[in-house]
């Protein structure tokens, strides 16, 4: 349905060129969550912006095609003119942004805000859009939806507005739904309610879903594949199980390491060295992650370009030495 | 063995009511009683608008008590007026350390700056040459490199940045440190060095810790005692293995059911609509009816009162969840 291939982004920048993808590619099938994980800093949101066309003017995309297709398009999102993005965004795919309270705008009522999303990509007559969209705040479980759909983001909590983006972003019955952290900032039980909110929903509808998230647990309990990311390279990808029982690459171990979970002790919490490379650096080595490693050896490591080798037909690693 | 020395901090009915509107008051933190001993780690947990950062500002006294008694060291904190604090002793005591390192330092003063504010404003160690000296020891102590005492935030990563946090609310040898949710807003990396410079900090200074957050993972590893909050009352509180293993509210018992994990597939246990209104509770209706699985008769006619379960072990329920599995 979707298939990135070697998604290079560069930013310019007044102190360089800051090169925040390099070669991603990775693909997702029809009725799929796949998740990206990684730092801040990793090129997760960047990669999300560059699929919908809403890159900051500063970046550019230097290579690489986004193919995108459903029963009704087949385009390459990265060529398309904005006048048709427009025609897709929202409607063939949407977004849930990070933060919902800055993401809803502030002085529109909730319930017009997605009115306003079927009026744009629906032939639903005027007269019909209001009972629609209160069908939409139904459909994610917001109690009482009559009187919701009269407030103003402001006067909502925060797992309530989460909700309205949900809404707002699957109106049209999006194919696919990128989900940029959709649940920080919400405690546990919000999380699992809107987490699951989504799997219901993207069962139902056959939907593909990409969900972005630093939390590797959150990942590993909703998805069915997982991209792991590092500073603007794909490092592994791998269905869901096998990447947490044997993860290949070393970066992917050291981030299971880090993760506080519930049978952890604090001696097996252990923190991962070192810093992002600075993605400005005119010596960038090919493994971006040579710098943290501790199985970098020179003379293999730093061969190019850096192997990215199928380990089986759905598990893919980019290093020389997988564990 | 417990009462053998009085408490460090001792939190007694605290209450604090804001007014919206006409007759209308939002219990933001209600009736709240806890003790905290010295060397302590205590974990506060609860969802967003429960009431916990209200219950550290009040104990940090940033806000007026509406009514109740904090008792910290030998004195009575509560009394005091916010205007009036800064210059108490007891306010080098208490210090804070905040959610987002990024805002919660001034970004126009660089880390030197920050870290030897308070020094300069609360003690004796004054004049420059004593003043760096303390900035270079407590650098070390966080494990912050000494060079990048001259730096603004702007020009430090995330991690340093809540270094430089810490040492501000250690400069002064507090002998408790509040922690609201220090690692939320930290990548997981981070995170894990982060939570083991605090377990060193403890150990090395003699430090009580309370801990606020919302990430159970975190707080198990960090607290010895958890106290559950929900809707500005404290609906359990017990030692932190008893809590994970054994939790006894329903409340507790569907948080730690929603932790994700990736070893096992946790079942969350819904908590099905939407919280009751903090705003004039109704003072005999238990603060989770509607949204707790068992909600009976009772939970609506009587408020379940904290009582002890087990040694050292409270919930505020009628019904409290099984405990068989216990040993």
């Amino acid at each position: 349905m979707l298939a990135v291939e070697n998604l290079s982004v560069e930013f310019r920048t007044r102190s360089g060129v800051v090169k925040a993808l390099e070669a991603v590619g990775f693909t997702i099938q029809p009725g799929e969550t796949v998740g990206i994980v990684g730092e801040s800093g990793s090129g997760k949101s960047v990669m999300a912006f560059t699929l919908l066309g809403v890159l900051d003017r500063a970046g550019q995309v230097t290579a690489g095609r986004a193919l995108f297709q459903t029963d009704s398009v087949a385009v390459d999102l990265l060529k398309e003119p904005e006048s048709s993005l427009r025609q897709l965004r929202g409607k063939e795919l949407s977004m849930i942004f990070q933060n919902p309270r800055t993401a809803l705008n502030p002085i529109r009522r909730v319930g017009r805000q997605i009115a306003d999303v079927l009026r744009c990509h629906t032939d639903l007559p005027e007269a019909d859009l209001r009972s629609k969209a209160l069908d939409m705040l139904a459909s994610v479980r917001i109690p009482d939806p009559d009187k919701r759909f009269d407030a103003y983001p402001y006067e909502l909590s925060g797992g309530l507005c989460q909700r309205i983006m949900i809404a707002l972003a699957l109106a049209c019955s999006p194919h696919l739904l990128i989900a940029d952290e959709p649940t920080t900032g919400l405690d546990v039980t919000t999380q699992a309610t809107v987490m699951n909110l989504i799997k219901d929903l993207a069962e139902q509808r056959q939907m593909a879903t990409i969900l972005i998230t630093h939390d590797l647990a959150l990942a590993a309990e909703y998805c069915d594949r997982i991209v792991v990311m590092h500073a603007g390279h794909v490092v592994e990808s791998a269905p869901t199980r096998s990447l947490f029982t044997h993860p290949r690459h070393p970066y992917t171990a050291k981030l299971i390491a880090a993760t506080p979970e519930p049978h952890k002790s604090f001696a097996e919490l252990i923190p991962i060295g070192g810093n992002l490379p600075d993605l400005k650096a005119a010596d960038l080595p090919p493994c971006r992650f040579s710098y943290r490693c501790d199985y970098f050896e020179p003379s293999v490591c730093n061969q190019t370009p850096l192997s990215r080798e199928f380990l089986s037909p759905q598990h893919q690693v980019a290093c020389w030495k997988p564990l | 063995m417990l009462n053998s020395q009085p408490p460090l901090l001792q939190v007694k009915n605290l209450t604090k009511t804001f007014p919206v509107g006409k007759d209308a008051h939002l219990h933001a933190v209600d009736q709240v009683s806890f003790t905290l001993q010295s060397g302590e780690s205590v974990g506060l947990v609860g969802e967003s608008g429960c009431g916990k950062s209200t219950l550290v500002r009040l104990i940090t006294r940033l806000l007026d008590v509406t009514a109740g008694e904090i008792h910290f060291d030998d004195a009575i904190l509560s009394t005091i007026a916010v205007r009036q604090f800064p210059q108490n002793p007891y306010r080098a005591g208490i210090q804070l350390v905040f959610q987002d390192p990024t805002d919660s330092l001034n970004p126009r003063f660089t880390a030197y700056d920050t870290i030897t504010e308070p020094i300069k404003r609360l003690s004796s160690v004054q004049g420059r040459q004593q003043l760096q000296a303390r900035a270079a020891e407590l650098a070390d102590l966080v494990g912050l490199p000494q060079d990048l005492l001259s730096r603004f935030p702007h020009q430090l990563s995330g991690g340093q940045k809540a270094r430089v946090g810490i040492a501000r609310a250690i400069a002064l040898n507090p002998k408790l440190l509040v922690l609201d949710e220090p690692t939320s807003a930290l990548d997981v990396s981070v995170q894990a060095v982060i939570l083991h410079l605090l377990a060193d900090l403890k150990k090395r200074l003699g430090m009580s810790y309370l801990f606020v957050s919302h990430d159970l993972n975190v707080v198990r590893l960090l607290c010895d005692r958890v106290l559950v909050m929900y809707l500005g009352k404290i609906v359990e509180s017990g030692p932190v293995e008893q809590i994970f293993n054994h939790p006894r509210h329903p409340y507790t018992e569907a948080l730690i059911s929603a932790i994700p994990s990736f070893t096992a597939q946790p079942h969350p246990i819904p908590l099905t609509g939407e919280p009751r209104s903090p705003i004039n509770p109704n003072p005999s209706v238990c603060r989770l009816y509607g949204r707790c699985p068992k909600g009976e008769d009772l939970c609506h006619q009587v408020m379940p009162e904290l009582t002890e379960l087990s040694s050292n072990h409270q919930a505020a329920c009628h019904f409290p969840v099984s405990s068989d599995l216990a040993v």
